[in-house]
C-alpha cells in the first residue's frame, strides 16, 4: 500500500547547525509510526516540517502521491495534517466545542452557529467513544486526560488523515494513559496515519507498528516494531543498553534524617515514614493517591496539620516552603517549568535562587556546582528556557545542591527528559544519597521507580498502603496501589 | 442517532449548574450601592434617584461608558490603551475647530474626527503587533506624543460648535439623555459582536492565549489591530459628545476626567481580566454605572474629593481581590 505521507531526503539547518540530515519517513494509513530519539535528535523539527511550521532546506514531502510545500501550519491543516502538541494548546476559559472549532467556527447568518458547533463536537466525541465529555463544558473543568481528548478531537475536526502526537502521555497519569492507548488504537483502525513521538519505550512498543530512531539529526534505523527489541532501540538512541541505566543500590543505611509520625492534612491521613541518610525511598501510587501531596506536605507547600515532624531527631515545624528549606528539605517539583525554574532568568540566577532567598547572598562556586551536575549550556548567563528539559532539570538539582540539603524530595524528576539525561539524573540522585542525603523519589514510571529505590512506599487513597523491598515486581506495587494486599 | 439523542440531555445536565458570574455580581453590587446610596442621601433629607439624580448618573456614565466599551475590546485581546484621554482632548479640538460654528460642517467634522481617531488606533495596534512593543509602553508613547502636540499648540479651549450639534449632548427622552441611548446601543452591538460572531470568538482566543490562537490559524495581529482601531473610534465618539456639551474643544477635557485610567478601572471593576480572554461589555457597563453612581452619591453627600478618591480606590481593589478569590476557588475545584 502506498503511504499517505512520504518524506524523503529532509534536511534542515538552523543558523548553520544541522538539525536534520537526509531523513526519510513514510506514514501509512492505519499505522502508528513511533519516532524516538534523545532530545535534540531532531524529532520535533521533523514533526514541525511535516506540520508546516518549518520549511525543509532540502527534500520533499509527498502527500497522497502529490508533492506539497506548506507555507504555514494552516496550510498543513487544510491538507489534513494535524499536530497534537506536547503542551496542550487549549483555551481553558472557553468551552470544549469552542476550542475544537477555534479559528474555524461555522457561521450562519453572520453569527457563529453554536448549535452546529456543539453537535459536530458531540458527534466527534461519540465517534471516539468519549461520551463523558460535554461540548459545552469549560475546558478548565476537565482533567488533563480529557483535555488531551479534546485536543485530538480538534485534530479530527479538521478532517485530519495524519495526526502527529508529541509526547502525548507526558502530562498523563497511569490510568489516563490507558485511555489514550484506546484512543490511538481507534484512530489507527479508522485508517488514520499516526506519528507518535515519545520517550517512553513501553508506549512505543505497546502502540506502534513501526519505529524510526533518530540520533543527532540522522536516521539510525527504521523498522517494524516486532523486529526490534527495547534494548536495541535504546542502544540505537544513546549507544548503551537499558539495564545499565540505573546505578547500584545503597550499600548501607545511615541515621534517620526525616521522620513523620501520624501526619495528616485535608488530603493525607495517618502518614508515618522515615527517610534515612544514604537511601532512596520510592513513593508509588496511582494519580490522585496523594504522592505529590506527601511531597508538598514534607516541603511545606501544603503543610501537615497533624502529627509529629522530625529532622535529624529534632522536632520541627514545617509550615511553609521557607521553613522546609531552613530545615534542609529540598523539593524538586513535578512541574519543572512552572514551579522549579524562573524560565526567563539565567542559569546562574536560577542556581542561586534558593540559596539567596533563604540564606543571604554569600558567594559560592556556581561553575563547580554546575559541572558537578554535568550541565551542558552556553554559559551561566544563558536563560534557562533555552535549555533542553534534561539540562533544565540539572539546574533544578544544582539549585538545591547549593543549599546542602539533608533531605531531597524529588517529584517526577525525569518527566519529559530524554534517556541520556535520565541516566544522569539517576546518577546524581544516587551520588547525593551516597553523600548522606535522604531521598524520597516519586515516579509514575514503575520500571524507573523500582530500578532506583532501596525500598518502596505505596500510597492508596491518601494513606500509606504498605512498604515493599528493593527490586519488587510491578505487580506487587500495583496490587498495593489499587487497594489490594502486598 | 437515537443514541446521541438520549445522551444529549445527560450531557447538558451536570454542566449547567447555577454559577454566580462576575457580570451578575457587578449588577448585584450596583443595586446594593443604589439602595445604600438612597438611604444615605435620604438620611440627609435628599433623594438620590430623582429626575436630576438619574440624569446625573447617566450623563457621567455615558462618556466614560463609550471609552470603557472600547477599552474592554482591547483589554480582552490582552492589550490595553493608555492614549484614550489625550486622544479625546485632541479629537474634541479637531471636531470643534472643523465645525467652527458652521452647521454645514457638522458631518465633515464628525467624519474627520472619527477618521483621525481610527488612524491613531491603527498606529497603536501596529506598534504593538508589528514592532512588538508592549501595549503599555506603546500606548503611553502615543499618549505622550499627543500631549506634546496639545501643549505646544493650544493654551485653552478652541473652536466652536453650532447650536444644532449641541442637541446631541443635551436632548433627552424623559430623564434619559439621547447620548446615553446611543452609548447603550453601541454597547449592545459590541456585546453581540464579541459573544456571537467569529471575530468576537477570536478576540477571546487571542486574549486567552495568543500562541494557541496563532496555532489555530487565527490572524492574531489583525485581531489586536482591529480592536485598537475600534477602541480609538469609541474615544473619538466620546470626544464628540463632550464637544457637543461644552460647545468648544478643550485640550485637557479627556485627561482632567482621567478617562484613561478611569476606563480601565471600569473594565476591571466589571469583571474583565486585565490579562485578557475573559469578561465582557455587560460587566463593563455595570462597572461604569457603579463609578458614576458613587460620584453622584458623593456629590449629594458633599464628600471631599480626597475621600471620594479613597473610596473609589478601595472599591476597585476589593472588587479585583474578590474576583481573584473566586478564581482561586475555581482552580482548586
Amino acid at each position: 500500500m502506498a503511504p499517505i505521507v512520504r518524506m524523503s531526503g529532509i534536511s534542515k539547518q538552523f543558523l548553520g547547525v544541522t538539525v536534520l540530515k537526509d531523513v526519510d519517513l513514510d506514514l501509512h494509513g492505519g499505522e502508528v509510526h513511533a519516532l524516538v530519539g534523545e532530545n535534540g535528535a531532531g524529532k520535533s523539527t521533523l514533526m514541525k516540517v511535516l506540520a508546516g511550521a518549518h520549511r525543509p532546506d532540502t527534500g520533499s514531502i509527498v502527500l497522497n502521491g502529490q508533492e506539497v510545500s506548506f507555507a504555514s501550519p494552516r496550510d498543513a491543516q487544510r491538507a489534513g495534517i494535524a499536530i497534537v502538541h506536547q503542551e496542550l494548546t487549549l483555551l481553558p476559559d472557553r468551552s470544549v466545542a469552542e476550542n475544537v472549532h477555534l479559528g474555524r467556527e461555522p457561521v450562519r447568518r453572520g453569527q457563529v452557529d453554536r448549535r452546529r458547533m456543539e453537535a459536530d463536537t458531540a458527534d466527534l466525541l461519540d465517534r471516539l467513544g468519549e461520551h463523558g465529555i460535554a461540548p459545552r463544558t469549560q475546558v478548565r473543568r476537565l482533567p488533563v486526560a480529557q483535555q488531551q481528548v479534546v485536543e485530538i478531537v480538534k485534530a479530527l475536526s479538521m478532517d485530519a488523515r495524519v495526526i502527529a502526537m508529541d509526547e502525548p502521555t507526558a502530562a498523563l497519569a497511569d490510568h489516563e494513559v490507558e485511555l489514550l492507548y484506546d484512543l490511538v488504537d481507534r484512530l489507527r483502525s479508522s485508517g488514520i496515519a499516526v506519528l507518535y513521538v515519545s520517550h517512553r519505550m513501553r508506549e512505543v512498543f505497546d502502540l506502534s507498528q513501526r519505529i524510526t530512531v533518530l540520533k543527532d539529526g540522522t536516521l539510525v534505523t527504521s523498522t517494524r516494531t516486532n523486529q526490534i527489541t527495547q534494548d536495541q532501540v535504546v542502544r540505537a538512541m544513546v549507544g548503551r543498553p537499558l539495564d545499565t541505566m540505573f546505578p547500584d543500590r545503597a550499600k548501607t543505611r545511615g541515621t534517620v534524617r526525616l521522620a513523620v509520625r501520624g501526619g495528616g492534612n485535608s488530603r493525607l491521613h495517618d502518614i508515618s515514614l522515615e527517610l534515612s541518610a544514604g537511601e532512596i525511598v520510592g513513593l508509588a501510587g496511582l494519580q490522585g493517591a496523594g504522592r505529590s501531596a506527601v511531597a508538598r506536605a514534607l516541603c511545606g507547600v501544603d503543610p501537615l496539620t497533624t502529627g509529629e515532624f522530625e529532622v535529624d531527631g529534632q522536632p520541627v515545624r514545617v509550615r511553609s516552603p521557607r521553613a522546609a528549606i531552613r530545615h534542609g528539605i529540598a523539593h524538586v517539583t513535578e512541574d519543572r517549568k512552572g514551579e522549579g525554574l524562573a524560565l526567563r532568568q539565567s542559569v546562574h540566577d536560577n542556581t542561586m535562587l534558593v540559596r539567596n532567598a533563604a540564606f543571604g547572598r554569600r558567594r559560592i562556586d556556581v561553575e563547580r556546582l554546575l559541572r558537578s551536575v554535568r550541565l551542558v549550556s552556553r554559559g551561566t548567563d544563558q536563560e534557562v528556557r533555552y535549555l533542553s528539559g534534561g539540562n533544565q532539570q540539572k539546574v533544578v538539582l544544582a539549585k538545591w545542591l547549593a543549599v546542602n540539603p539533608k533531605v531531597l524530595v524529588a517529584d517526577e524528576p525525569t518527566r519529559g527528559i530524554d534517556v541520556g539525561a535520565k541516566k544522569t539524573v539517576y546518577e546524581l540522585l544516587r551520588e547525593l544519597a551516597d553523600s548522606g542525603v535522604a531521598i524520597l523519589m516519586i515516579s509514575s514510571e514503575l520500571p524507573e521507580l523500582i530500578g532506583m529505590s532501596d525500598r518502596i512506599l505505596v500510597m492508596h487513597d491518601g494513606r500509606l498502603a504498605g512498604e515493599l523491598p528493593a527490586g519488587s515486581s510491578e505487580e506487587a506495587v500495583m496490587s498495593l496501589a489499587t487497594g489490594g494486599q502486598a | 442517532m437515537t443514541a446521541t439523542a438520549t445522551r444529549q440531555p445527560v450531557r447538558r445536565h451536570g454542566t449547567r449548574k447555577f454559577r454566580l458570574t462576575p457580570t451578575m455580581s457587578v449588577y448585584i453590587a450596583l443595586v446594593v450601592l443604589l439602595v445604600a446610596g438612597s438611604v444615605l442621601v435620604g438620611m440627609r433629607g435628599g433623594v438620590l434617584l430623582d429626575h436630576g439624580g438619574i440624569l446625573n448618573i447617566l450623563t457621567r456614565g455615558t462618556v466614560l461608558g463609550l471609552v470603557a466599551i472600547g477599552q474592554t475590546m482591547v483589554i480582552l485581546t490582552g492589550s490595553l490603551d493608555l492614549s484614550v484621554a489625550y486622544l479625546i482632548g485632541l479629537c474634541s479640538l479637531i471636531a470643534a475647530e472643523t465645525m467652527a460654528g458652521d452647521p454645514g460642517m457638522i458631518v465633515p467634522a464628525v467624519l474627520l474626527t472619527i477618521g483621525f481617531a481610527a488612524v491613531v488606533g491603527l498606529v497603536n495596534g501596529l506598534v504593538i503587533t508589528a514592532l512588538k512593543v508592549n501595549a503599555f509602553i506603546a500606548t503611553l508613547g502615543v499618549a505622550l506624543i499627543i500631549r506634546g502636540y496639545l501643549e505646544n499648540t493650544y493654551t485653552g479651549p478652541a473652536g466652536s460648535v453650532p447650536r444644532g450639534f449641541q442637541h446631541l449632548g443635551y436632548d433627552r427622552i424623559g430623564p434619559i439623555p439621547v447620548s446615553t441611548v446611543v452609548m447603550l446601543v453601541l454597547a449592545v452591538i459590541v456585546w453581540w459582536y464579541l459573544t456571537r460572531t467569529k471575530g468576537g470568538y477570536h478576540v477571546y482566543a487571542v486574549g486567552g492565549d495568543e500562541e494557541v490562537a496563532r496555532l489555530s490559524g487565527i490572524r492574531t495581529g489583525r485581531t489586536i489591530v482591529t480592536m485598537h482601531v475600534l477602541c480609538s473610534v469609541m474615544a473619538g465618539l466620546a470626544a464628540l459628545f463632550l464637544v457637543s456639551r461644552l460647545g468648544s474643544g478643550a485640550p485637557y477635557v479627556g485627561t482632567d476626567a482621567g478617562y484613561d485610567l478611569e476606563s480601565i478601572a471600569a473594565v476591571v471593576l466589571g469583571g474583565t481580566l486585565l490579562s485578557g480572554g475573559r469578561g465582557g461589555v455587560a460587566g463593563t457597563i455595570g462597572g461604569v454605572l457603579i463609578l458614576a453612581t458613587l460620584d453622584t452619591i458623593f456629590d449629594d453627600l458633599g464628600v471631599t474629593p480626597f475621600l471620594k478618591d479613597v473610596v473609589r480606590g478601595a472599591v476597585l481593589i476589593v472588587a479585583v481581590a474578590l474576583y481573584a478569590r473566586s478564581q482561586l476557588a475555581r482552580r482548586a475545584r
